[in-house]
Formats: structure tokens, C-alpha cells, sequence
């Protein structure tokens, strides 16, 4: 307060002419957060890329050449992206039209506590419950039996499936919430304008919603794909971890903790990421070819 | 409305498959309930009798007491620290313009684009160096790198929904930015701080990439330690595996519960205009 009258008396001073540009007293309290981003996650990553340009046999690209090498190594990409893919799209095609009936509801909030439910379980305790539920005397087996749909009980476990259906169970939840907080952030009366135009419900939603929802869809994509990305939980307890789900994060894993070769992990860990930026990068870029502008409408 | 068979079947197959993730999801989290408290389940729909012996037996097995202990401060000081470093940050960033604002948005925003096992590896290497590595001060630091970009992001809306010039009175009456923060910006925000910390609170106690690079044997939290139980299954009973994920479910599942009294989920995101009716 003292300064700032100070400062009028003589004319700017340093204090006044930066708070001028932005930058005073409230601007700095974004420094403590952005040194701890710098040094837990910028750092790291730093640290991790030269680690991983010094292998063990001396040269600047053996881990790099390592991994493009080995099947076993490189073809844990293809694995991840099999499972990541697929497991991502159906998410969004599910919960796109689940979004839209909900938001019509009045009472949505249990049916949207029931749907949460299995981000606050996570990976683990999901993997955990499908080596029961869809064991031979799990009671998914069982009931299909009963109904008549089944007569020998079908194995999903320890293979691809059952990293499948546990990445659906995990990522849908989240998937959904961010479609539904979209699809409810478009204002109701395009539709009914849509709909006093004389538009179907397909129609509307092919040219009302759509072009709408795409960025936030491709923003969407973008976040669950990261989440099922990493399954390295799931992969394991429910999984082929040797083999058909052998995912990149496996191999990152036992580079580090089995093998102790924290450069080839490093190595592994860059390559991992670049893969899934290119992932993120491309989506986004699609999203440019899309309409973009306000989806509230201009108000009258 | 028309209500052409067309559209009554495509309502029915929305419900149809809302039914079929839900009795699936519900049914896996009754079996591992009911499993938990059985005496013996082998080849029939329900147990031979129930029990609760599993969870004594759990609770010394896994040494549930202080795992439960280091869960409770790993987490406390997440959710802690991450409100304390995450909400002036946010505050900083939803009211002031300065040069390098993209580039710090942009920072903030990697965190949670980049999947935690990818940065979670060098992070491991470097807390393993500093020796910090399997120590709970290390599991505390790996797991704000997500937590305090997740508060900062969920706060920017909330902040800018104040009018600036409440702020402005306080300052003219004499407020410096602390007295500000503490006796206005802080009871006006508490609705979205609690919101952003309980959704911390139950991202932490169910975040296990980072916690598992990063944790020893003294420091593994609730979900680390449950993950150990699954994968080395066999030398234990199923029973006591399954009675500790009923415990690790319960921790989770009571702060959901609190944290959708608070907050609407969908509104984390984007705050969208509500239909009139």
C-alpha cells in the first residue's frame, strides 16, 4: 500500500511498471507451482533422454537401436496400440449416445454416481474382481450357463479380452464424464431450432451436434487415450503379461526394476512417450479440419 | 414428438448396454464382497457359509495397520500440499495477464496429457539418486507432479467466476494479498477447493503407476500393497486378498460419496449451461 503511494508521488517505478505488464505480487504465487513441475516432471524427463543416449555398451543410440531390433522390444508399440486403440474408440461411441439420454433425465445424479463408481476402484481392484467374476466359477460363466447361452464356461482371462473388458470398465467412467459435461455444454435451443426446421433426430445430430461436440470428442480422445495407454496393472493380474498383452509399459517396467537398466528404461520410457504424443498430435490436428466456435449460441 | 419404432428401439439399446455395464460392474464388486466373507466358495453360485474372519486374518497378514497409516499421510500431505501450491497458482493464472502465460498453461497441462508409468520412470531414477526413492517423502512428491496441475486447472473456473472487484474492495480497504486470500478469495472458493481436493484425495488413494515406481517396502500405499497381494496370490488365501480390497474399496468408495455432495461430476470440466426446464 505504502509503496504504491510512494510510487505516485515520483512517477513509475520498477514495481509499477512491471505490475503494468502483468507481473506483481499475485503473479509470483504462480512460481512455487511451476519450480515443482520443472523439477519433478521437466527434469526428470530431461534427465531421462540423456540417460537413455548413454547405454550400457557405450554407444549414443544402443538402446534406441535395441529396441527397433528385438520383436520381443518393438513389438510391444503394435500390442499397446491394439489394446489402447480399439479399447478408447468404443469407449467414446459408448458413451456418446448414453451422454445424450442422460442428459434428457431429471434425476441423473445416481445413475452418474453408479457410472463414476469404477474410478474411484481403479485398475488393481477391477483386475482383481474379473479374476472371479469371469473365473470358470465366476458368476458371469455361471449365469450364461444357466440361461442357456453357454455350455462350456468361456476363458477371458489371462489373454487379450480380459485387459479389454478391464480398460472398458476403468476408462468408461471417465470417458463418459467428460462426453456428458460436453454434450451438456451446447445450448438446447440449436436443437429446438433444429427441430422446428424440421430435422430428424439423426439429422440433428449429424448437423447440430456433431460439429459441435467434435473438439471437445478429440479432447476426449486425447485423455482416455493416455489413461489407457499405461495399463500396466490390468496387463499383468489379467493379462498375458509374456505375451499377448506384453505392453510397453511391461517392458519399461522390467528394463528398470528387473534388469536394473535404468538407461534402457529411460530409452524405453522416451519412446513411449513420442508414440503417444504423435497419437495426441494427430487427433488434435484432425480437430483443426472441424468447425470451430462458440457452441452456446449468440445471444440475442 | 413422433415415437417411431426406430427411435423406441434405439432408446431400449442405450438402456440395454447403461444395464449390461452396470449388472457386470456391480456383479464383480459383490463377488469379491462375497468372497470376502466366505468360508469356503468352490463350484456353486454362493458360499458355504460366511465369515469374518478373513479380515483379521488380512488385517495381521498384510500388516493392513501400517499400510493403512502410510496411505493416510502420503495422502494427507498430497492433498495438502497440492491445495496450498495449486489454488494462489490458479489464482495467479485466472486473473492476471503476463508474457509467458501460454507457456506456463502449457506446462501444467503435460502432467496430465503424458501417461504417469512414462514420466513415472526417469521420476523413479531421479528420487532413486537423490535418495529419495522408497521413501514416503518420495511417493509424496511423485504423486503432487499429477495432483497440483489438477487443482490449478479445476480452480482457474471457479476463480474467474468471482467479480474481481470483491478483491479490488479489499485491497482498498487495506488487505494485503495474504489477509485477501485468507479472509475473502479463501470462504468464497471453499465449495471449489473442497471439490478439487476431495477429487485429489481419491485420485491419490487410487493412483498406483507412480506410487508402485516409486514406493519401498516401508512406504507402499493401500492400492501398492493390494497389487503385491493379487500378483503374488497363492502363498495367501484368496478370502484375505479379497477382504483387504474390500478395505481398499470402502476408503475410496466413503470420499466419492462425500465428494459428489459437493460436486456435480460433470461440472469438473466445463461448466455447461443447464436446460431451462
Amino acid at each position: 500500500m505504502s509503496a504504491v503511494l510512494e510510487g505516485r508521488a515520483e512517477g513509475p517505478t520498477l514495481r509499477q511498471r512491471l505490475a503494468a505488464r502483468g507481473i506483481d505480487g499475485a503473479t509470483l504465487l504462480v512460481l512455487p507451482c511451476v519450480a515443482l513441475i520443472l523439477g519433478l516432471f521437466i527434469y526428470p524427463f530431461l534427465y531421462g533422454l540423456m540417460l537413455s543416449f548413454e547405454p550400457k555398451d557405450g554407444s549414443l543410440f544402443g538402446n534406441y537401436a535395441r529396441f527397433f531390433s528385438d520383436p520381443f522390444l518393438y513389438g510391444t508399440i503394435f500390442k499397446t496400440l491394439r489394446l489402447a486403440f480399439p479399447v478408447t474408440l468404443l469407449n467414446l461411441l459408448i458413451a456418446i449416445p448414453i451422454a445424450f439420454r442422460v442428459r434428457l433425465m431429471r434425476r441423473q445424479r445416481l445413475l452418474t454416481t453408479l457410472l463414476v463408481l469404477p474410478i474411484t476402484l481403479g485398475t488393481v481392484l477391477v483386475a482383481e474382481g474379473m479374476l472371479f467374476y469371469f473365473g470358470p466359477q465366476g458368476w458371469f460363466n455361471r449365469a450364461l450357463m444357466a440361461v442357456g447361452l453357454l455350455s462350456t464356461p468361456i476363458s477371458v482371462l489371462n489373454g487379450y479380452w480380459g485387459v479389454f473388458i478391464s480398460l472398458v470398465l476403468t476408462g468408461f467412467p471417465f470417458t463418459f464424464l467428460l462426453t456428458l459435461s460436453y454434450v451438456t455444454g451446447i445450448d438446447p435451443s440449436l436443437e429446438n431450432a433444429a427441430a422446428t426446421l424440421g430435422a430428424g433426430p439423426a439429422a440433428r445430430f449429424r448437423e447440430v451436434f456433431l460439429p459441435l461436440l467434435i473438439p471437445g470428442l478429440a479432447i476426449t480422445f486425447c485423455l482416455s487415450f493416455v489413461q489407457a495407454y499405461s495399463v500396466l496393472p490390468s496387463a499383468v493380474l489379467v493379462g498375458d503379461p509374456a505375451g499377448a498383452t506384453r505392453v510397453i509399459s511391461i517392458a519399461a517396467y522390467q528394463a528398470a526394476f528387473e534388469e536394473y537398466d535404468y538407461s534402457m528404461a529411460s530409452a524405453i520410457a522416451m519412446i513411449m512417450g513420442a508414440v503417444q504424443l504423435l497419437v495426441v498430435v494427430a487427433v488434435l490436428g484432425c480437430r483443426s479440419l472441424f468447425y470451430r466456435g462458440p457452441a452456446a449460441g449468440a445471444k440475442g | 414428438m413422433q415415437k417411431s419404432i426406430m427411435s423406441r428401439l434405439w432408446v431400449f439399446a442405450v438402456w440395454a448396454v447403461i444395464g449390461l455395464f452396470l449388472i457386470n460392474l456391480l456383479g464383480l464388486i459383490a463377488s469379491v464382497v462375497t468372497s470376502s466373507v466366505a468360508t469356503r466358495w468352490l463350484g456353486t453360485w454362493l458360499p458355504a457359509g460366511f465369515t469374518t474372519r478373513w479380515y483379521f486374518a488380512a488385517w495381521d497378514e498384510f500388516q493392513l495397520g501400517d499400510v493403512l497409516w502410510v496411505t493416510f499421510q502420503a495422502v494427507g500431505a498430497v492433498v495438502l500440499l497440492s491445495g496450498l501450491l495449486g489454488v494462489p497458482a490458479a489464482y495467479a493464472l485466472a486473473r492476471r495477464e503476463f508474457p509467458a502465460k501460454r507457456a506456463v498453461m502449457l506446462l501444467l497441462l503435460l502432467p496430465l496429457l503424458v501417461p504417469p508409468i512414462t514420466y513415472g520412470i526417469p521420476l523413479a531414477t531421479v528420487l532413486y539418486k537423490a535418495g529419495l526413492g522408497g521413501t514416503l517423502t518420495g511417493v509424496i512428491l511423485a504423486n503432487l507432479v499429477p495432483t497440483v496441475p489438477f487443482v490449478v486447472l479445476v480452480m482457474i473456473p471457479f476463480i474467474e467466476q468471482i467479480d474481481p472487484r470483491t478483491e479490488a474492495a479489499a485491497r482498498v480497504f487495506g488487505a494485503n494479498i495474504f489477509q485477501m486470500f485468507v479472509h475473502v478469495l479463501v470462504p468464497m472458493l471453499m465449495p471449489g477447493v473442497l471439490a478439487a481436493l476431495l477429487l485429489v484425495l481419491v485420485r491419490t488413494i487410487g493412483m498406483f503407476e507412480l506410487t508402485f515406481l516409486v514406493s519401498g517396502p516401508g512406504s507402499q500405499t493401500l492400492v501398492v500393497a493390494l497389487y503385491y497381494a493379487v500378483f503374488a496370490s497363492g502363498v495367501r488365501a484368496v478370502q484375505s486378498i479379497d477382504a483387504m480390497a474390500v478395505i481398499y474399496m470402502v476408503t475410496t468408495l466413503v470420499w466419492l460419496i462425500v465428494a459428489l455432495r459437493f460436486v456435480n461430476p460433470t461440472q469438473i470440466v466445463g461448466r455447461g449451461k443447464r436446460p431451462a426446464a
